[in-house]
């Protein structure tokens, strides 16, 4: 781990400074890029988060991707901080605009005062708004010059990312590897290409064109774990391999298919395996069987694939099959917005099944907390032989951050199927405590073999229709998950234990949560946090929380549905006919601002 | 982990011998002289001759008169949903090659609501043996017409008689890539433990699809497949490859062509194998793909190719 921050470093190569220059220390700095999404942004975005986290500075992103089939316009957005960064950001300190209609778009997005940073080729800027400053490059033709005729527009993102560099004064040694990383193992005339846009970029005289030098000021961090820098479906996948999963099925969606597609190369190295199935019926079902055969295996989607894989599910709970199903949530209903986010898939989760079939969901909070998620909803399914269901968005699968590297050596879960003969009186289903299955293979003493069975059925899992049979099951299912809620921990308060408002939280709205308690805190407003993982069953203790602030205020990403509350403020009301519950929702698929919490809340 | 590790030691040496009395189970929940019984019973005997180590029958089902099959077999097995059995097994098969996979079920099952799953578990060439007790009709949810019907089969839904043209089963197998494709009648249970041993010893997705009159609502559907009901039980003649001139006219089963064209003869058709190919199964496939990943990893530990994943992302 490097222990020195993003700045400051010496670049004698640098075109020598303006003396008049006043310089700035910056704590944190929101960098919008703003182009079409064959331009490479991602990529260059990509770059500098990688480099922040390398440098132990924090770092979000946030990105949106057209659902066109390729092209159209697209942004990626990097906030790195000397503190903890907990959102994108509400606006930009730096807009780098590539095209006219980039300008247009986001130039709105730019704080007042903020830096303007365009392709002169290609954008014409209204400078007669004085609230900007304006830095005119020639990206496109400086771009071509470097690397000649044939890299057309190529390149650009690289260029750029040599601006940032010289702006921010980066660790170019760093970013020169990171590049070198990225590219290498192609062919090699990319890498030093690529190696000669970012050169070409940062040799331009660039801070000639600024009145203020920025450098962050040095991490504050002082964890001695190295930081690891990657997405939410990364830290996903990643967290259900440490969690021991090594069998896996699915069918391709928006925003869910980089998990399949990290999981199809990454299980054979542990001797696993995951099939892309011909669709989510067979996914789900594949999965089933996997787990049936003593491994515990994931699938997942998005909303519209989670309802085909409904029916099975049901199965899975009645049978009881331990199952992950992981939803990376887009915009729905349908097909809805599929690159946008939305956490309209809460009800789904929970009642989403027929008959009474209660399971567990789990949410994820940030990047880091997919890892650890994965890892707990693993473990929940193999101790209670449930489906889990880990609730991620859009969000958090595309933004990348950076975060303690996960005690691996710790957390490494290897089980293996559990074939050791069962003694005689083993029974599949039994009344009064947890299923645990024998998996094929397994010798049973007593001769008797077991069938599992989406039929009502008898301990020894024989189909049965009898009324007693039926309740005792249906009360039996239900109990494990309230043994479950009784061994969750009772989520702790951001801010203080009481106060005037308390803002309730799941999922991806964390960060701006969070911040929004910071912001009011700091101008003296008695507010609190409480963000669950858990949702269901829900842990123990809420009411004592609740209790102890005037307003509760549910803030999601979700419609305020026929009664005037979104998705959880309505499991809240409905479990703590409580009517202080209120709900702040909305529905434009973009993720929360903070501003937009604090107007919300206190408007 | 590799899945084999999975599988215990040689199995101890003291192992009874299989009996029918030890793997029959529950009694049969289907109606008196259903075609079923014969299935099982012809099923019964297969397991009986092969003495396979008991834990390692797996009996699969999804949802259907016939799909009851792995409550009346002492066995592992699952009874799982309607139309998704194949995906089921897959993963069964190829999480476990110690097992030995047996799917069971009917016509609305496989070729209705399951008819994709049919199709993909076919062209991946998944290790397991199938079998599909066809009646015509679905029996479970009483006379309501199903894939295989004929024109004209007169049922609640079609009460003036069936209009949709039926799937043909063996043409449908053989076109999506199933590598052993066989017809056969639950009348005839010699033929029928022919098949079920040829099918189970093939490597690759093995599938019967045996007649099984649904003495209920179809009663005399597959009579002129029966000599004892005055029917002519027709064998697929397959070639003996020894150059003599009866052979010119065997049937080749590795010939696709051929394999249509006598799934073309009209009702009651042939019984026997059809198509029989070796082609790669999945199972060989993902195993040689998890090989060379491991050899990739120089066979680290779980927890070294997880770390050096992480290393690299700092």
């Amino acid at each position: 781990m490097s222990s020195s921050p993003v700045l400051p470093e010496p670049a004698p190569s640098l075109p020598t400074g303006r003396a008049d220059l006043r310089p700035e220390h910056i704590r944190d700095a929101v960098i919008r890029l703003a182009g079409n999404s064959q331009d490479g942004i991602q990529t260059a975005g990509a770059f500098l988060a990688r480099l922040a986290g390398r440098s132990a500075q924090d770092v979000m992103t946030y990105m949106t991707i057209p659902s066109t089939i390729s092209g159209g316009p697209s942004i990626f957005q990097v906030r790195i901080g000397s503190g903890e960064v907990l959102s994108a950001g509400d606006e930009a300190d730096f807009l780098v605009a590539f095209y006219q209609h980039s300008y247009e778009n986001h130039v709105d997005f730019l704080r007042e005062g903020g830096v303007l940073l365009y392709d002169s080729d290609q954008v014409q800027p209204n400078r007669d708004d004085k609230r900007f400053v304006y830095v005119g490059v020639p990206i496109t033709g400086l771009t071509v010059e470097a690397l000649g005729g044939t890299a057309k527009d190529k390149g650009k993102n690289i260029f750029v990312l040599g601006l940032l560099a010289s702006i921010f004064h980066l660790n170019t040694e760093k970013l020169k590897g990171l590049i070198r990383e990225r590219f290498g193992g192609k062919d090699e005339s990319i890498v030093s290409t690529a190696l000669m846009a970012f050169q070409a970029g940062y040799a331009y005289p660039v801070r000639n064109l600024l009145s203020t030098l920025y450098e962050f000021e040095p991490s504050p961090r002082t964890s001695d774990r190295a930081q690891v820098t990657m997405d939410g479906n990364q830290a996903l996948a990643y967290g259900l391999i440490a969690g021991g999963v090594r069998y896996g099925a699915g069918y391709p969606i928006t925003p869910w298919s980089s998990v399949m597609e990290i999981l199809r190369s990454e299980f054979p190295k542990y001797g696993g395996l995951f099939v892309q199935a011909e669709d989510e019926l067979a996914a789900v079902s594949l999965a089933l069987g996997f787990s049936y055969s003593g491994s515990l295996a994931v699938t997942g989607s998005a909303g519209p694939g989670i309802s085909l894989k409904a029916e099975a599910i049901g199965w899975a709970s009645m049978a009881e099959i331990p199952l992950i199903v992981v939803n990376v949530q887009r915009g729905g209903p349908s097909t809805g917005l599929p690159t946008n986010v939305e956490q309209s898939d809460l009800y789904q989760a929970i009642f989403g099944g027929h008959g009474d079939s209660p399971r567990v969901v789990l949410a994820a909070a940030t990047v880091e907390d997919c890892f650890y998620t994965a890892l707990e909803a693993a473990r929940i399914a193999r101790k209670y032989s449930t489906p889990v269901f880990i609730l991620s968005d859009s969000s958090l699968a595309t933004r990348i951050e950076a975060f303690d590297e996960p005690n691996l050596a710790e957390l490494m879960q290897e089980p293996k199927p559990d074939l050791t003969p069962r003694p005689t009186g083993f029974k599949p289903y039994p009344l009064e405590a947890i299923t645990q299955h024998a998996p094929p293979g397994t010798r049973m003493l007593e001769g008797k073999y077991p069938v599992v069975t989406g039929l009502e059925h008898d301990e020894m899992g024989h189909p049965t229709a009898s009324p007693r049979l039926h309740a005792g099951m249906t009360a039996k299912r239900r109990k494990k998950y309230q043994q479950l809620a009784d061994e969750l921990p009772v989520p702790k308060v951001h801010g203080d234990p009481e106060g005037e408002v308390l803002l309730v939280g799941w999922g991806s709205t964390y960060g701006p949560i969070y911040e929004a308690v910071n912001r009011a805190r700091a101008r003296g407003e008695r507010v609190s946090a409480l963000h669950l993982r858990h949702l269901h069953p829900l842990p123990r203790g809420l009411d004592s929380i609740f209790e102890r602030f005037r307003r509760i205020v549910v803030v999601e990403m979700n419609d305020q549905g026929l009664y005037g509350h979104g998705q959880l403020a309505t499991v809240l009301r409905a479990q703590f006919c409580d009517p202080k519950i209120e709900s702040l929702t909305k529905t434009d698929g973009l993720t929360y601002r903070v501003r937009e919490i604090l107007e919300g809340t206190f408007q | 982990m590799n899945p084999v590790d999975a599988v215990p030691a040689t199995p101890p040496p003291e192992r009874e011998k299989l009996t029918k009395k030890a793997i029959t189970a529950d009694h049969p929940t289907w109606c008196p002289a259903c075609g079923d019984f014969a299935v099982l019973a012809s099923f019964y005997k297969v397991i009986e001759k092969r003495q396979l180590p008991h834990e390692n029958i797996v009996t699969l089902a999804g949802i259907g008169c016939s799909s009851r099959f792995p409550y009346f077999v002492n066995s592992h097995g699952a009874h799982f949903i309607h139309g998704r059995a194949v995906p089921l097994a897959s993963a069964i098969s190829l999480a476990r090659p110690d097992l030995h996979v047996f799917l069971f079920g009917g016509d609305g099952d496989g070729f209705s609501i399951g008819g994709n799953h049919l199709d993909h578990g076919a062209r991946k060439n998944i290790r397991l043996t199938y079998v599909i007790m066809d009646n015509f009709v679905y029996g479970l949810t009483k006379k309501q017409t199903s894939p295989t019907s004929p024109i004209g089969y007169r049922s609640k839904t079609d009460p003036t008689g069936a209009i949709d043209h039926p799937v043909n089963p063996i043409k449908k197998l053989i076109a999506a890539g199933a590598t052993f494709v066989a017809r056969t009648h639950a009348a005839q249970v010699n033929h029928m433990i022919q098949m079920i041993e040829r099918a189970m010893d093939h490597d690759g997705f093995s599938v019967i699809e045996c007649l099984s009159e649904c003495i209920e609502f179809y009663p005399g559907a597959f009579d002129a497949g029966n000599p004892r009901k005055g029917g002519e039980f027709k064998l697929i003649e397959e070639k003996k490859w020894d150059d003599s001139p009866e052979d010119e006219t065997r049937h080749d089963v590795t010939d696709e062509i051929a394999a249509y064209r006598l799934a073309d003869a009209p009702f009651p058709g042939y019984f026997g194998v059809f198509y029989e190919i070796d082609r790669p199964t999945k199972n060989a496939l993902e195993q040689k793909w998890i090989e060379a990943s491991r050899a990739k990893t120089g066979n680290a530990t779980d927890l070294e190719i997880l770390q050096k994943t992480f290393d690299r992302m700092k």
